[in-house]
């Protein structure tokens, strides 16, 4: 599929991106389970906003997918990968025979998203807190290349944590990069715990505004307010922007929500069977 | 009179001789003054990101650009890149992207500064990265030189440069010659090698000369380039010389010695003598006053290359 015009000419109903979010969810939980470990609390989490984006905003080729002018899509919390891998399959980068492959040997489907395995991928990740910079570089090379391309992050609410996001999200606020535009999944919950119990947030919206970002709060699973955020993101000029998109972890999946035993382990058979017959 | 000089003063002056390859973008985090990207920054501040103190931001951000066409050359002390180690890592070498880090301030003979400035394992731990080209120039036109053949390669590399003057090793016409990953012989004898980087080339041409005067002849090379390490030339040398010497301002463990001593391992056993920081950290004085105390200097070199002599079956 290719969507490089761009825009919202033609753009699919919210029933339809909500249609396409269930078949997402359908294949993240059944790719966990076949491969037996995956982080599926997390996808689930975070893949309205990935099939959003995908399905009506993002300007990319699924049949080049190294196509320079592409806007650029960076995965931070790259654990989620389940969530990511289903999508691009969704948008013919790659057949959805491949999901059957994560985290086995020589897939190209790898246990955290990588760049240099997956078609669509842009950024490697793995190792938390490295991908707004990272985005912060590539939205340099689009201003240094006059391109109006846009670069959009997505991180965790767990991976606020380090250190290093901290450092990105003043610099890009520093530099005005009008052109970066970033996700917060902000699900409650990180690998051991809740977010709260490890490490206490305080006022996130307001650490970003103090830091110079223009903010917006939204529920990450409503797709009309995904869609409105996205459309608020890419009308601030002025500097970077973020959303903090209010999500439940392993969203859609009743014994997953909520649930910090599914920050990263498959379901049983058991299980499996229980969350398909609720993604109906 | 040998001209003194710098090898940080190369990089800077390499980055203006790159500067008509509008892919060629520079990255600072508060140290350009020292590091000398400061003198593109002047010129091109359009193709300059200052970011700050923020190392492992920097390290990303140049990913980010290397991924979109650019040629990143960011710098630091050679002490701070490791602060962003993780991130070149997994950030840089892992997925292959063509970034050069420029370390500079590296090794004990920065000076009064203290241990905390004196990077002694850089080399060290940035050669067990797949993909990294890893290099030590031991002047400034040498190190100008490898900072425009750097621009042409297709993957990361570390570039370790020095903040003292000392004197200069090279000319215009051996500085021509240079390639990466090729040891450049700068005197030749038969009976020990000493292969050096850094300021310890100089010490290990002082060391020659003087030995020749008792009548041992040594082959000199510059080994400017860590990893891939000329292992062709290591092992000819090895054979003809039949014992070698490294000298760097650097542990012995890791760096080039130790890439050396694994090479011979495995090869060619012949006698090694590693000349180099002790496994111990450093203390504020002058450089020279620490090459001495630490023995590092061009006295230490001749007593290693007597030493390797002797152990010759």
């Amino acid at each position: 599929m290719s969507m490089d015009a761009g825009g919202t000419e033609g753009q699919p109903q919210v029933a339809e991106l909500e249609s396409v979010a269930l078949a997402c969810r359908r294949a993240i939980v059944s790719m966990v389970h076949k491969a037996g470990a995956g982080h599926p609390g997390g996808s689930l989490s975070a893949i309205d906003m990935l099939v959003a984006l995908y399905c009506t905003r993002l300007r990319v080729r699924s049949e080049e997918p190294d196509w320079p002018d592409r806007d650029r899509f960076i995965m931070s919390k790259g654990h989620a990968s389940p969530g990511m891998y289903s999508i691009l399959s969704h948008s013919g980068f790659f057949e959805a025979e491949e999901l059957d492959s994560f985290r086995k040997l020589g897939s190209i489907c790898q246990g955290h998203v990588d760049s240099g395995w997956t078609p669509g991928v842009d950024f490697s990740a793995g190792s938390l807190g490295m991908g707004l910079s990272f985005g912060i570089g590539c939205a340099f090379a689009a201003r240094l290349d006059a391109s109006k391309r846009t670069v959009f992050v997505m991180l965790g609410d767990g991976e606020l944590q380090e250190g290093q996001v901290w450092e990105a999200a003043m610099s890009a606020a520093h530099h005005e990069l009008n052109n970066l535009k970033v996700f917060v999944d902000r699900n409650r919950i990180q690998n051991d715990d809740f977010v709260d119990k490890q490490m206490r947030m305080f006022d996130v919206p307001a650490k970003w505004a103090a830091f110079g970002w223009a903010v917006r709060e939204i529920d990450g699973h409503d797709m009309t307010e995904v869609l409105e955020a996205i459309q608020w993101m890419d009308g601030v000029d002025t500097g970077p922007a973020v959303v903090i998109a209010h999500t439940v972890k392993g969203k859609g999946v009743s014994f997953m929500e909520d649930n910090p035993s599914f920050h990263g382990a498959a379901p049983s058979d058991e299980q499996l069977e229980q969350a398909m017959e609720e993604l109906q | 009179m040998t001209a003194l000089v710098a090898s940080r003063d190369g990089y800077g002056e390499g980055l203006m001789q790159l500067a008509d390859d509008e892919r060629v973008v520079v990255l600072e985090a508060d140290l350009g003054k020292s590091t000398k990207s400061c003198r593109f920054r002047e010129m091109y501040p359009e193709r300059t990101f200052s970011l700050g103190i923020s190392e492992q931001n920097m390290m990303l951000v140049a990913a980010g650009l290397a991924s979109s066409g650019y040629k990143p050359f960011a710098s630091t002390f050679a002490i701070f890149t490791e602060r962003g180690f993780e991130q070149v890592r997994n950030g840089i070498a892992r997925p292959n992207h063509a970034v050069h880090l420029c370390g500079s301030h590296g090794g004990l003979h920065t000076g009064t500064d203290g241990s905390s400035a004196q990077s002694i394992e850089d080399l060290a731990i940035y050669r067990t990265l797949p993909n990294m080209t890893v290099m030590h120039p031991c002047d400034d036109i040498s190190t100008e030189r490898l900072t425009v053949l750097l621009s042409a390669l297709s993957g990361p590399s570390y570039m370790r440069t020095a903040r003292n003057k000392r004197p200069r090793i090279h000319d215009d016409e051996s500085v021509a010659a240079l390639r990466i990953g090729k040891g450049h012989v700068l005197r030749e004898g038969i009976d020990v090698a000493l292969l050096a980087c850094g300021v310890l080339v100089g010490e290990a041409m002082t060391a020659a000369e003087e030995l020749s005067r008792d009548g041992i002849e040594v082959t000199v090379v510059d080994m400017h380039t860590i990893k891939p390490l000329d292992s062709a030339l290591v092992q000819r040398l090895a054979a003809d010389c039949g014992a070698l010497v490294t000298a760097e301002d650097h542990s012995i463990i890791g760096g080039l010695g130790g890439a050396v001593a694994e090479l011979l391992a495995a090869n060619c056993p012949v006698p090694l003598e590693r000349v180099g920081v002790n496994d111990t950290f450093g203390e504020s004085g002058d450089g020279d006053e620490l090459l001495e105390k630490y023995g590092l200097n061009s006295d230490y070199i001749i007593a290693a290359a007597r030493r390797a002599i002797a152990r010759k079956a």
